[in-house]
């Protein structure tokens, strides 16, 4: 087909967009994702019956739920800006890592003050070995919704943006499970949740070059 | 960036928005601009594969189609078309593992190396060729006219020139090795 044959049949009928309701679909995504892992989550493990009372007053339960959602947040953050051809990973990338660091001068201050037996178990909890393979499980419907979205948006540095989308899943995921884990030792969730992020970040990473490609 | 960028970042950009709210005749004069730009930019990087430039220019057209709703009105167009161009050529270049094609380095260009030199059409080279082509004497360019660029065999240039056909078959090979030492001499 020649050029302007093209041009004529692109510009035929140029179907009005809107670029604002673009920029909402990774929004949207993050939001099911969530209520998908939630149904998830009710439907398997269910709620913590402990969530309700005693956990849910103590300082570190709302260090957790400040520390997911707000890697949850800078995961949509970098998101938006990778789904953009022309913009790189920028800030939300360089604060990325802020959240966890906090948890980890948390995590550092508990041990510190703690016995030699009283560490393993701060650290390794009760859950360790279930823990990260649950919120790469509850992060699946966000990871699926993510790279649905990004598939219909114009991201040009695929393993950035399939690790970012990665990322953002294995947070939601974390936002979902903290709903049931029991563990609130500074040092569990620095470990162990930081795990669980990691592991869809990776298949993020690996998948972003085969399914984004457009 | 010079005024001259300046105006076409400004006009590609209100073509854009009005084609983003469906205006069907700014969407066409757009795509047709885009296409020049896109032709020069990967005529520069392409070189050595003269024969995908105009493909790929296809490739970015119907991507930039696509896409469309992906560019915000409040950041450069210039730059959103650029990325997309550049996608497409390493895309295209990652997918045949060309590595030496690129002589110029891609990956800290800014977005004017888009809009820096236009091609408006894809036949540039065959005008060339007939501006040599008018300065040679007549019983050279015609034999060559006729045979070499219009397809006839030699009986039938000699009948349309009125030339003997040897006279046809000298006609074109001095015309052509007189060509082929122009050629050499303006490059």
């Amino acid at each position: 087909m020649k050029t302007d044959e093209l041009i004529a049949a692109l510009a035929r009928y140029p179907t009005p967009v809107d670029p604002a309701r673009s920029q909402r679909t990774l929004l949207w995504a993050v939001l099911g994702g969530a209520l998908g892992g939630l149904a998830l989550l009710v439907g398997t493990l269910g709620l913590s019956p402990a969530l309700r009372v005693e956990a849910a007053s103590a300082p570190m339960f709302w260090l957790r739920l400040a520390f997911v959602a707000s890697t949850a947040l800078l995961g949509w953050a970098l998101l938006r800006r990778l789904a953009q051809p022309n913009r790189s990973a920028g800030w939300p990338a360089a604060l990325l890592g802020l959240p966890a660091a906090i948890v980890w001068l948390v995590a550092l201050a508990s041990l510190a003050s703690a016995g030699a037996v009283e560490r393993g178990s701060l650290w390794l909890g009760t859950s360790w070995l279930a823990c990260p393979f649950r919120i790469a499980a509850y992060s699946l419907p966000a990871f699926v919704l993510l790279m649905v979205a990004l598939r219909s948006l114009a991201p040009t540095r695929l393993r950035q943006a399939g690790a970012a989308a990665g990322l953002a899943a294995g947070a939601v995921g974390a936002c979902v499970y903290q709903l049931y884990c029991p563990e609130l030792a500074a040092a569990f969730i620095g470990t162990w949740y930081v795990l669980g992020m990691l592991i869809p970040a990776a298949v993020g990473a690996w998948a972003g070059p085969r399914m984004l490609r457009w | 960036m010079n005024p001259k960028l300046d105006e076409r970042e400004a006009r590609l950009r209100s073509f854009m928005v009005a084609a983003q709210r469906g205006d069907e005749s700014a969407y066409a004069t757009f795509l047709r601009e885009l296409a020049a730009l896109l032709r020069g930019y990967f005529r520069r990087r392409l070189t050595s594969l003269p024969d995908e430039i105009e493909d790929l220019v296809q490739d970015s057209l119907i991507a930039v189609h696509n896409k469309r709703h992906t560019y915000l009105p409040d950041q450069p167009v210039t730059a959103w078309l650029h990325a997309i161009a550049r996608y497409k050529l390493i895309d295209l270049l990652r997918a045949r593992s060309v590595r030496e094609a690129l002589h110029d380095p891609i990956d800290d260009e800014s977005a004017e190396a888009l809009v820096a030199a236009p091609v408006e059409q894809a036949g540039e080279a065959r005008r060339d060729l007939m501006a040599l082509l008018a300065d040679l004497p007549d019983k050279q360019r015609l034999p060559i006219q006729y045979m070499k660029i219009e397809g006839l065999s030699v009986r039938e240039t000699a009948q349309r020139t009125g030339l003997s056909e040897s006279a046809v078959k000298v006609g074109v090979h001095r015309g052509l090795k007189l060509l082929a030492a122009r050629i050499r001499s303006t490059q």
